[in-house]
């Protein structure tokens, strides 16, 4: 359903503002969007000033450097701080992005900090993606086959076959694509969204995979796939430079192939 | 935890609009306004069929100042839509997925159709008002 304005509980408001760190010269203001499930309060929007000639490069430096020096109850995921795990998934300054491998100085200004777009917040930056994970199983992202594998050797695949799989096997599910979605916010309940949708791609363009039709068959749905409109955000936001729009534009043609 | 009704982070209030994502609504609401659009032409085309008088009523409107930027509208919708249409007719075929070629077509479609806009009523006025 299309909901243009949040609901009454989500609305944002003006939180507290940190004093700037004594003695610094070169500081940058991170307005972060705060919310915790104890107090019974609306979010809000703090304002904290990090030091920059004492910090990372990275605005997940910034928020590691808020959270161990002014203000402990800052609450984010992170983990490899380079670009593999997408825990530090989060909406930076308009777009989505991992916060680990955005550079300060790639940010013009404040830093303007909210979770994923359109999520159940837990707390603080941390959405809460079941739904999103659920999808994902739905596709069944594992290899499929109905013939025995081969006695003496794993299943092998030319190396064409296996250049099929560049731009997609590098996705690494950190959510920016999906919750940057339009059409994924007003209907993730039944339409997967980019992220699963280039997943579900990645089964279907491999050569060792026997189960084409029957994947093809799940997703041969007005939601599921054909929810995806071209807009392109998925794209645009992706942390990888990968191209989920073009994933699901080549599932569409597969569907218009097998008919 | 399942008890705590959860706040829905924030989304078109706070994304950074991008061509790609402008041109995509842009279609939709040209769209919506092109069927409002065929309703004016259908009108007009009762009021040809229903006789002089009809015909007058309906001719009134469209060249007063509000009807005019109507049609304005609708020439632009038009077009837009056929410019923007054209794009998605690549996508369809799975080509202009790169992030370059996206945002040049997106710009492409725009200009294009302000240009074919003002062209049409360059040459209506120009063959008579």
């Amino acid at each position: 359903m299309v909901e243009l304005a949040l609901p009454k509980n989500s609305r944002v408001g003006t939180g507290k503002t940190h004093p700037k760190p004594e003695g610094a010269t070169n500081t940058k203001a991170f307005n972060v969007y705060r919310w915790s499930p104890d107090d019974g309060e609306n979010p809000a929007i703090d304002t904290y000033h990090v030091d920059l000639d004492d910090c990372g490069p990275m605005i997940l430096d910034g928020l590691i450097k808020i959270k161990n020096e002014i203000d402990p109850t800052l609450t984010f995921r992170r983990s490899c701080r380079e670009g593999i795990c997408g825990s530090c998934a989060m909406n930076i300054n308009g777009t989505n992005t991992l916060a680990c491998t955005k550079g300060m100085d790639e940010v013009d200004g404040d830093v303007n900090i909210y979770p994923l777009p359109h999520q159940p917040v837990v707390k603080d930056l941390v959405p809460d993606l079941t739904n999103f994970y659920a999808q994902y199983a739905s596709i069944k992202p594992w290899m499929q086959t109905q013939t025995p594998p081969p006695p003496d050797r794993e299943r092998l695949q030319s190396k064409e076959d296996r250049a099929k799989l560049d731009g997609l096997y590098e996705c690494i599910l950190c959510a920016c694509c999906s919750t940057s979605c339009p059409s994924y916010w007003w209907n993730s309940d039944r339409f997967l969204g980019p992220a699963v949708l280039l997943q579900a791609y990645r089964w279907l363009a491999d050569s060792r995979d026997e189960n084409t039709g029957e994947r093809l068959d799940e997703l041969e749905d007005p939601f599921r796939l054909y929810r995806c409109h071209t807009i392109m955000n998925c794209a645009n936001t992706c942390p990888k430079g990968l191209n989920p729009a073009k994933a699901i534009a080549e599932i569409k043609k597969m569907m218009l192939e097998r008919r | 935890m399942a008890n705590i009704e959860r706040p829905l982070s924030p989304h078109l209030q706070i994304y950074k609009p991008q061509i790609t994502m402008v041109t995509s609504i842009t279609h939709r609401i040209t769209g919506v306004a092109l069927a409002g659009g065929t309703l004016l032409l259908a009108w007009w085309l009762i009021a040809a069929a229903a006789g002089p008088e009809s015909y007058e009523t309906v001719n009134a409107f469209m060249s007063s100042w509000f009807g005019r930027l109507v049609l304005f509208g609708f020439t632009w919708a038009l077009f837009f839509h056929l410019c923007n249409g054209i794009r998605h007719l690549f996508w369809d075929a799975g080509k202009g997925f790169e992030l370059p070629a996206m945002r040049k077509s997106g710009i492409v479609a725009i200009v294009m159709s302000v240009v074919l806009t003002l062209l049409t009523w360059v040459i209506a006025y120009g063959m008579g008002g």
